[in-house]
């Protein structure tokens, strides 16, 4: 049991586990009766990664989230029925439906953007954490990627002038094992990611992402140490995808084996047990799941009404 | 201050205009490799960083593609990041944030957030370079949509367009030139800025119209005075703006010489040359009294040989050659 967190807080956390993971599953569902165009990347099992950070951190730290960011812009609280709008190609979404899943953004909610390029958030958030840092700003840009993102340049480069220049910047990697079909033991040499931190001459922690509460802490002290001005931080959570990298995946590069051995480890059976264990009721917790779930029908509801843009939204904006 | 005193490098006037938006708008910062005390690879940045120090300037490890990405993520939070790209080749090293990032971010956000930045690169061969040193490369950006692309040809030229650069909310690539760098001309002391979007006569004339953008426009300028003695007025139209294309500059020296020669230091083949060529036969095709020539770099890497290179850029011969061509179809 963690004493920084309130039962009631976490029964919170919960409830918002529980609408990311109905938001993937609606948009599943939403696939299979050809609602939705292109492909989506759900992180159904990462749930508690997305809500422990930014839980932790303030409203005004800026995030920079990735191909797989549904969880991210739930966890900020985006209004889901604009999130689900966008993903629909419609008007009423963030950007109009130009961006869709992997191109999303809310300036007013500090959210830099999902981004389509394995990769091209992480210099982007340290671009952010630049500007924080030469404006005075003691708010924190927090860059979130995955395994497979930490092979690339970027990774590398970004930590390195980061830490050189003192950015107040969070990297937070979702280790979820896999790059797409390729398992970490076969990407990545050093076996895990944070111990390239030290490379960096920076601090790097790899923490148990399936436990809400303990990425809650962990990211709460690594925020503290990065606003005081510390230095930039790699916080790596191990964590699994139970769904296929996007949706016409059937993972025929690992086992149904493995599959059930981790699903024990989902992250929303996790929850409601230390919930219990709090004390609070069964039925409060189902209450709390019933509420994100209907959340969710209606933002889908919504989104179904609304309309989508024409030839001059198409046509219009390349440049300010 | 004389004009006379007020003649000076290429690379000067890049200078003074990062001087003078520095001073101006402490929002903009330089961001590069060897930009500080080295005053950059060609000197672009000297005396700046002991003016305004490393809170402006920040100077990079070989990082291109991240300190592009770093710029981007500045210019969102309303920065203005100047970048230097050492060499227009290394270009390539970048490519992904300046397609993925700077490109589409404004339009994709739909609207949401403006990247203000400026990505100044030295394009062409200086002699002797070679293959990964020489290219330029302005054909890979104009095929990029949401950056504006820029190659001025003269020391007043760069500088009013490096500082409108630097003010437009957009990015823009601002191409540079190694072989122009220690070109003098007049470059007025006051503030002033050019217009991205705008093609410029470098000289007028009545015959043929040679158009063309960075150091190539001192070379057909070259070729006017050459060719005055023989009876030849050249018109020369000078690109300025790569992306967007100045049609109706280009559209109104076409209709007025029915004789276009498009002259680049680039590759022949998908580029700017191409591009202008096309505008010319889909809306002036009945102004022209001769088939459009062009005279551009053999698609082919740069050799590094001096006596090699000047077989692959086009030289003043090629576009003397290519005026008796067009003047005797």
């Amino acid at each position: 049991m963690n004493d920084l967190i309130s039962s009631s807080d976490l029964l919170h956390m919960y409830q918002r586990m529980v609408s990311i993971r109905a938001f993937e599953e609606t948009l599943s569902g939403l696939f299979s009766k050809g609602l939705l165009g292109g492909t989506s990347h759900f992180c159904i099992g990462q749930e508690s990664c997305a809500v422990g950070v930014i839980s932790a951190a303030r409203e005004s730290d800026w995030l920079v989230s990735n191909h797989r960011g549904h969880g991210h812009l739930l966890a900020r609280g985006l209004d889901i029925a604009r999130v689900m709008g966008e993903l629909m190609g419609k008007l009423s979404g963030y950007c109009g439906g130009r961006g869709g899943s992997q191109h999303l953004c809310a300036m007013d909610r500090c959210f830099l953007g999902t981004n389509g390029i394995t990769g091209g958030g992480i210099p982007i958030a340290t671009g952010a954490a630049l500007a924080l840092k030469y404006r005075k700003s003691d708010n924190v840009a927090i860059a979130f990627f995955g395994d497979g993102a930490s092979n690339q340049g970027t990774f590398h480069e970004s930590l390195n002038m980061a830490s050189l220049w003192k950015l107040p910047v969070l990297f937070v990697c979702e280790n979820n094992l896999y790059g797409m079909s390729n398992p970490v033991s076969k990407s990545c040499a050093s076996g895990t990611i944070a111990v390239r931190a030290p490379a960096y001459a920076m601090h790097g922690e790899t923490h148990d992402g399936f436990d809400v509460e303990l990425v809650h802490e962990v990211t709460s002290a690594a925020l503290a140490r990065v606003r005081a001005g510390q230095g930039p931080e790699l916080l790596e959570l191990i964590t699994y995808r139970q769904c296929g990298h996007s949706k016409n995946d059937a993972r025929v590069y690992r086992s149904r084996e493995e599959e059930a051995h981790m699903a024990e480890r989902d992250c929303l059976l996790l929850t409601a047990k230390s919930l219990r264990q709090r004390g609070v009721s069964q039925e409060d917790i189902d209450a709390a799941a019933e509420a994100a779930r209907q959340d969710v029908a209606a933002a889908a509801e919504a989104a179904l009404a609304a309309p989508a843009g024409g030839r001059e939204h198409a046509l219009d904006g390349l440049f300010a | 201050m004389t004009d006379d005193e007020r003649t000076i490098y290429y690379s000067k006037a890049v200078n003074e205009a990062l001087d003078d938006e520095l001073a101006r708008d402490d929002s903009v910062i330089l961001i590069g490799e060897d930009i500080g005390c080295y005053g950059g690879s060609f000197g672009v940045t000297k005396g700046l960083y002991d003016k305004y120090g490393a809170e402006r300037l920040w100077e990079t490890p070989i990082s291109e593609n991240s300190f592009v990405g770093i710029a981007v993520g500045a210019a969102m939070m309303g920065l203005r990041p100047v970048v230097e790209i050492m060499f227009m080749d290394f270009l390539a090293l970048a490519l992904d944030q300046l397609l993925n990032s700077a490109g589409k971010l404004h339009y994709m956000y739909g609207g949401q957030v403006t990247v203000p930045m400026v990505l100044r690169t030295p394009g062409g061969a200086k002699g002797g370079y070679g293959p990964s040193h020489s290219q330029m490369l302005s054909n890979l950006l104009v095929g990029i949509p949401g950056i504006k692309v820029v190659a001025p040809s003269t020391p007043a030229q760069v500088k009013g367009i490096l500082k409108a650069a630097i003010r437009d909310p957009n990015p823009v690539v601002v191409i540079e030139n190694k072989r122009l760098y220690p070109q003098r001309g007049y470059v007025p002391a006051e503030d002033y800025v050019l217009a991205l979007d705008k093609a410029v006569i470098a000289a007028a004339g009545q015959d043929i119209t040679l158009i063309s953008y960075s150091s190539m426009t001192p070379v057909c300028l070259a070729v006017k005075e050459a060719l005055k003695p023989v009876g030849i007025d050249l018109e020369v139209l000078d690109l300025v703006s790569l992306q967007p294309l100045d049609k109706e500059s280009i559209f109104a020296s076409v209709r007025k010489t029915g004789r276009v020669i498009i002259v680049e230091e680039a590759c022949l083949t998908g580029g700017v040359g191409a591009e202008v060529s096309a505008l010319i036969s889909e809306h002036c095709l009945d102004a022209l009294e001769a088939p459009i020539m062009r005279v551009a770099a053999a698609d082919m890497p740069i050799p590094s040989a001096l006596a090699l290179e000047k077989f692959v850029l086009p030289q003043a011969e090629d576009i003397v050659a290519a005026v008796k061509r067009i003047r005797e179809y």
